[in-house]
């Protein structure tokens, strides 16, 4: 027998058992995620698999050109590759044309795993070594092997070359690429990410996320049931389990997360493989990434029927999250860690009673009086004693109104001082444009936004509801408001109890009456200003041009921060994370000023009550703080006074 | 603590917010719990003197205790217009209790501040005013250790013989948050109270209680320091003394008059 018969042979051998145990790693990890929760399971997603992969995949991955191309390279040369190795060497296919582009396949392949092997040379901190270190190589051999093993079949040298010293060479390297390629996909390797990836994309909690859709509110839970949020693994849904397992450790979420840059003790990624470790049980000793801050890698262990909080992950992890988003917006594989951590912090809440810093107080105080400080809630409109609202009701002798174009939202700003001064703005504003608006008045309660994100789905529920009912008493066309947390639970979140709203954030009501003239802006304002993106309009809502558009309307050109539109960096106020103060090394609102002062404005233009209070709570001298509405009431040309002289000529 | 042969029963009653009014776990009766809860842990009893109210905020304020970690909630239930003293002694009297704990003073209602008290008289018991913590229980000697909350942050340490009535102070440890799926999940044990018709409330009318007027301090400080002095320093009753004698007395109220400017 010739070293080439008894390669063909041998592979036909080697690949079959490869892929039989591939198989029953397969069906192992399936099990392991059909531990979860039912859920819906989406099938015709499987359908558009390589369309998301190329497509909505990509779409991430290419914010890293260089990353983008390496894994096009690769991935397609592997995927490609494996194919053909199956058709030539297990069914037997001697096609010639098969032969050549398998050729071409592992060429392909091979040229990306150096440029993978280039860029682990000196991976940055994101990256996780490890196993992930062993990987360029593994794609290198299994690349070549199969690349040189060809190269006869072709012709281009003649068989049996190398004799049976590269036919040992060869199976060797066969044997390991193989062994990472194939089997370490299913049995816990790096290329778990390409198995668990590719059926995550197609099953995905989140279908509308593809094709540039977006789905970024939390999801409901049943009041009712047995057990409410996440305790142990198994509580995740399944889907949610399998996500955790599409984690390729890229760590791009963990380069954005805020508070891991601030030193608070969370690092999205460890969070995602600390989910797998639970579910597939085990501990964290080999871990190979940057660990939370301030905590050892190593010392905590979990298990799919194991509590995750305090054994696997300390619940100051779960706490430290402003859920900015930053992390779900940069992973490549549209894992979703803050439906994950809300899912814990909700058991931790609403089982346990355990959330920490002033939750507590907070939560009794939207119970007792539906604003998170406990304030008199018939002082809600105390601020606009001077400003003769229009108050939505059926009490005619107060001149309530039942019916207006314009629901104008006012939010918790009400309480506080410095926001007042926004909402007077937008007042103003409205008036100018002669919007006919209206408010709720005392009838408005705090949105559930912060409830539900400290976990209290309970008294997110009953707000949620309670503004329902209240609102659906009215009619208007639009919902305005300038809380861009208000904003999200109204449009996104309020659907699921039957609250239908055509909502705007000020910004993008106001760029419309700009656009229609209906507002004129002094143009000729020439000020070193910078805008910051409130995660919840940005992030969460896409909304990055309409404050962009008004700025520019009053002549301003913005100095964009390095980190702006859908990479902005939170100013820490969202999630309650005000609230639960977890310490860190450096407050998040100080590294936020701090990429605003590296743009030399003297402006920080902001669009959120939250942003507003966060950034001007960062120490003098520092850049001013101000809302758009604040800035566009200062570039207001009222005409109002050339009108009246118009009519009296 | 180990008191696993303790038996303590806590009284909690259905409180206000004090501006939206709404009903809500009442702060003494929560920090009653809490410290009972530390005392004995799951074996403390906690006794509700009515009825399960249909109105759902009602039943949310109750079951907010449920939510700090409680099973059940026991209802001893009677009619509106029964003294609830009288019963809830009743009913005691048949348990036995070691240590009974209420808060100072109900957040509604007549919050007279008198039931701890009158409870004290109906079963015999001795009675200790706003404990902050139960420090230690000799069970052998059946004697405990608590501290006792004054004014301005002082404590005293008493030595009380079992059983006792202790209402509990703001100062003692905040309550545990109280859980969702807790309340929702824990149990009423219904009883049904002895009848004991309060006869003197039925005559009485009530009206909305007024802020009583409260004397202006005047600050005469020049200095910052002196200000802060004034504004920390512990109100000194060193005017007070035991005057005899009528002559005496009438100088006393008219150099009283006089100081403040009244004549
Ligand atoms: S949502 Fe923001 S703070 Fe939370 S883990 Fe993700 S990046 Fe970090
Ligand atoms: S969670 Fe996503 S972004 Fe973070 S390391 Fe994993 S794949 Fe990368």
């Amino acid at each position: 027998m010739s070293s080439s018969e008894f390669l063909s042979q041998f592979l036909f051998t080697l690949i079959s058992f490869a892929l039989l145990l591939t198989l029953v790693g397969a069906v192992k990890r399936m099990l392991l995620w059909s531990q979860g929760q039912s859920s819906t399971i989406h099938w015709l997603g499987l359908l558009q698999i390589p369309r998301r992969y190329l497509v909505d995949l990509h779409h991430v991955v290419a914010r890293d050109k260089y990353m983008s191309n390496t894994h096009v390279a690769t991935a397609g040369g592997f995927v490609l590759s494996s194919i053909l190795i199956i058709l030539l060497y297990v069914f037997q296919l001697k096609l010639q044309i098969l032969t050549w582009a398998l050729l071409g396949s592992s060429l392909l392949m091979f040229v990306g795993s150096i440029f993978v092997m280039i860029r682990r040379r000196n991976p940055p901190p994101n990256l996780s070594l490890g196993k992930w270190q062993r990987l360029p190589k593994s794609l290198m051999v299994f690349s070549l092997s199969f690349f040189i093993l060809t190269l006869p079949a072709t012709g281009i040298l003649p068989s049996d070359t190398g004799g049976w010293l590269l036919a040992v060479l060869l199976v060797a390297g066969i044997i390991w690429g193989i062994g990472e390629m194939f089997f370490g996909m299913t049995w816990g390797g790096p290329m778990k990410h390409a198995f668990a990836g590719a059926l995550h994309l197609g099953l995905h909690r989140r279908q509308e996320r593809f094709g540039d859709g977006q789905s970024t509110g939390l999801k409901a839970i049943d009041l009712s049931a047995k057990k409410l949020g996440v305790e142990k693994p198994i509580d995740f849904k399944w889907n949610q389990l399998l996500s955790f397992d599409a984690c390729v450790e890229c760590g791009r979420c963990e380069n954005n997360c805020p508070a891991f840059a601030a030193g608070q003790p969370l690092n999205p990624k460890k969070l995602i493989q600390d989910m797998v470790i639970g579910m597939a049980g085990g501990d964290d000793a080999k871990f190979a990434g940057s660990p939370y801050p301030g905590i050892k890698v190593g010392t905590h262990k979990g298990g799919a029927i194991i509590p995750i909080v305090n054994v696997l992950v300390e619940s100051e992890t779960l706490w430290s999250c402003t859920t900015c988003r930053a992390c779900v917006d940069a992973c490549p594989m549209m894992i979703e860690h803050v439906d994950a951590i809300v899912d814990m912090r909700r058991f931790e809440t609403m089982e346990k009673g355990q959330t920490p810093g002033k939750g507590s107080e907070i939560l009794e105080n939207l119970s007792a009086t539906d604003n998170p400080n406990g304030f008199d809630p018939s002082s809600r409109m105390n601020w606009a004693a001077d400003q003769n609202l229009t108050v939505f009701g059926h009490d005619e002798k107060k001149q309530e109104v039942t019916e207006a174009d314009v629901l104008l939202w006012i939010g918790d700003a009400a309480f506080d001082m410095r926001n007042q001064r926004t909402l007077r703005a937008i007042i103003k504003l409205l008036r100018a444009a002669d919007v006919n608006f209206a408010v709720l008045g005392d009838a408005e309660f705090d949105s559930g936004d912060l409830a539900r994100r400290l976990g209290d789905e309970a008294t997110f529920q009953r707000l949620a509801t309670s503004n329902i009912s209240t609102m659906n008493k009215y009619q208007f066309k639009t919902i305005v408001t300038a809380d861009p947390h208000a904003f999200h639970c109204i449009k996104n979140e309020y659907v699921e109890f039957g609250g239908n709203y055509n909502v705007m954030h000020h910004t993008g009501f106001f760029a419309e009456l700009v656009n229609q003239q209906k507002l004129k802006l002094d143009n000729s304002k020439e000020l070193a200003l910078t805008y910051h993106d409130p995660c919840y309009l940005g992030r969460y809502n896409g909304e990055y041009d309409a404050p962009r558009f008004l700025l520019e309307s009053m002549g301003v050109k913005i100095k964009e921060m390095d980190r702006s539109k859908s990479t902005a960096r939170c100013c820490g106020g969202g999630g309650g994370a005000p609230v639960t103060d977890i310490p860190g090394k450096q407050r998040i609102p100080d590294m936020r000023m701090a990429d605003v002062v590296e743009t030399k404005a003297e402006i920080v233009a902001v669009a959120c009550p939250q942003c507003n209070l966060m950034l001007e709570g960062v120490v003098e001298p520092r850049p001013e703080v101000k809302d758009i509405a604040e800035l566009m009431l200062d570039a207001l040309i009222d005409d109002v006074v050339e009108d009246m002289v118009g009519a009296q000529v | 603590m180990s008191n696993n042969n303790l038996s303590v029963i806590s009284l909690v009653s259905i409180g206000e917010h004090p501006t939206s009014r709404r009903p809500r776990r009442a702060e003494q009766d929560a920090r009653a719990i809490e410290l009972g809860i530390k005392l004995v842990g799951d074996n403390l009893q906690t006794l509700h003197a009515g009825e399960l109210s249909d109105d759902a905020s009602q039943q949310t304020a109750l079951r907010s205790y449920l939510g700090m970690g409680l099973t059940e909630i026991n209802l001893l239930e009677m009619p509106e217009n029964a003294d609830a003293v009288l019963v809830i002694a009743e009913h005691l009297k048949q348990k036995n209790p070691d240590i009974i704990l209420t808060g100072v003073r109900a957040e509604n209602g007549e919050s007279s501040g008198m039931l701890p008290y009158l409870l004290a008289e109906q079963l015999d018991m001795a009675m200790v005013t706003s404990i902050a913590e139960i420090l230690s229980i000799d069970e052998v000697n059946k004697q405990a250790e608590v501290l006792q909350a004054l004014p301005r942050g002082q404590r005293r340490k008493l030595k009380v013989d079992l059983p006792f009535i202790a209402s509990v102070d703001m100062a003692a440890a905040l309550p545990r948050q109280s859980a969702f799926g807790p309340a929702m999940r824990g149990q009423f044990e219904a009883t049904l109270g002895a009848t004991f018709t309060d006869e003197e409330s039925s005559d009485w009318q009530i009206v909305d209680a007024k802020k009583r007027p409260k004397r202006l301090k005047i600050i005469k400080a020049k200095t910052a320091a002196d200000r802060f002095k004034a504004a920390t320093a512990k109100a000194s009753g060193g005017g007070g003394k035991v005057v005899h004698g009528v002559e005496e007395s009438a100088q006393a109220i008219l150099d009283l008059l006089v100081e403040e400017g009244l004549v």
